[in-house]
């Protein structure tokens, strides 16, 4: 089944970061093995008579992505909503991955300043995929702020543990039946894709887990293939656990030697 | 006049925003500009004058998760 996010249709369910890849070469077959249909891209200062930004965006134009700016590094309202204009300035897109940093060394989101810059830039137009935490009360006020897809972390960026607080998570899935869950930051094995998909989220966020693996495209296929997992068994409906043993061979019929 | 360009104090006889690209030899599509915290369109930098002081911020595309 497609996942639409604001006017897009997408069939792949893993949005793929293109930071941190041994090679331009590897970036490419990791994002081809992956089946991604969208890339987070992001802004930094040109130096003068720099080509640098350019190779990136003829490469980003190749691919052919719908690319998702981020606004990574802000840690302000006011920085991020800057960096927002400025990416839909190049990318010509109204898309914005809304980052605003609040803490140094988790890279906790600032909760407070995202609403702010979340209500800014939709009223200008934007379609904002706001990475938050958790917190159901925040995210209630990211889609009154004019939201309409929520990117919790499930542990801090890049820290590869994997889903800390699975109860949140299922909290969050029940309280926004309707809205797109991706799950922004914190994966670091194809398991936890699969574990996070099993719990009802539409999509998985990745960089890191893909590029700083030994060999990025497998683990970029690898990925893949547990977020389908996951997401195929949440539609399939699991069994809950029980606490005792059920026979799973029927015991009706069964010959009597005693 | 002395401007601040992408942080730097940059010392550059332009007057417009896109006298300064050219002075400093930014080319290409790709670039997004801010002038003291606001977006300067691609189209309004010929007409965009610069102060003595300006804070000019020059970004393009790169990698990011």
């Amino acid at each position: 089944m497609p996942l639409t996010l604001y006017d897009i249709e997408v069939s792949s369910r893993l949005l793929l970061g293109t930071a941190r890849y041994p090679s331009p070469a590897i970036l490419a077959e990791a994002i081809r093995r992956s089946g991604t249909e969208i890339l987070t891209v992001s802004l930094r200062r040109e130096t003068a008579g720099g080509k640098a930004g350019g190779a990136f965006f003829q490469l980003v134009k190749d691919l052919g992505m719908h690319v998702l700016p981020n606004t990574a590094g802000c840690h302000s309202a006011s920085e991020a909503v800057l960096t927002a204009r400025m990416a839909r300035e190049i990318f010509s897109t109204n898309w914005i991955k809304l980052e605003v940093i609040g803490h140094q060394d988790t890279l906790q989101p600032d909760v407070f300043g995202l609403v702010d810059a979340a209500r800014i830039l939709n009223q200008e137009g934007f379609q904002v995929f706001p990475y938050t935490t958790d917190d159901l009360v925040v995210g209630e006020k990211l889609l009154a702020a004019g939201c309409s897809v929520l990117m919790p972390w499930c542990a801090p960026i890049g820290s590869a543990m994997g889903p800390q607080n699975k109860t949140a998570l299922r909290a969050m899935r029940a309280e926004f039946p309707d809205i797109p869950l991706i799950v922004d930051a914190g994966i670091g094995r194809p398991s936890h894709a699969t574990t996070v998909m099993e719990l009802g989220y539409d999509a998985v966020l990745l960089n890191t887990a893909v590029a700083g693996a030994l060999d990025p495209p497998m683990m970029a296929q690898a990925f893949a293939g547990a977020i389908t997992a996951g997401q195929k068994a949440y539609q399939a409906g699991m069994l809950e656990p029980r606490d005792m043993a059920v026979p799973s061979t029927p015991v009706i019929g069964k010959g009597v030697f005693a | 006049m002395m401007l601040i360009v992408n942080g730097e104090p940059e010392d550059c006889p332009a007057t417009t925003l896109a006298e300064l690209l050219i002075a400093l030899e930014y080319e290409g599509d790709w670039l997004a500009t801010a002038v003291n915290g606001d977006l300067v369109h691609r189209e309004d930098r010929p007409r965009h004058q610069l102060k003595q002081g300006d804070r000019i911020e020059i970004l393009s595309p790169m990698q990011g998760g």
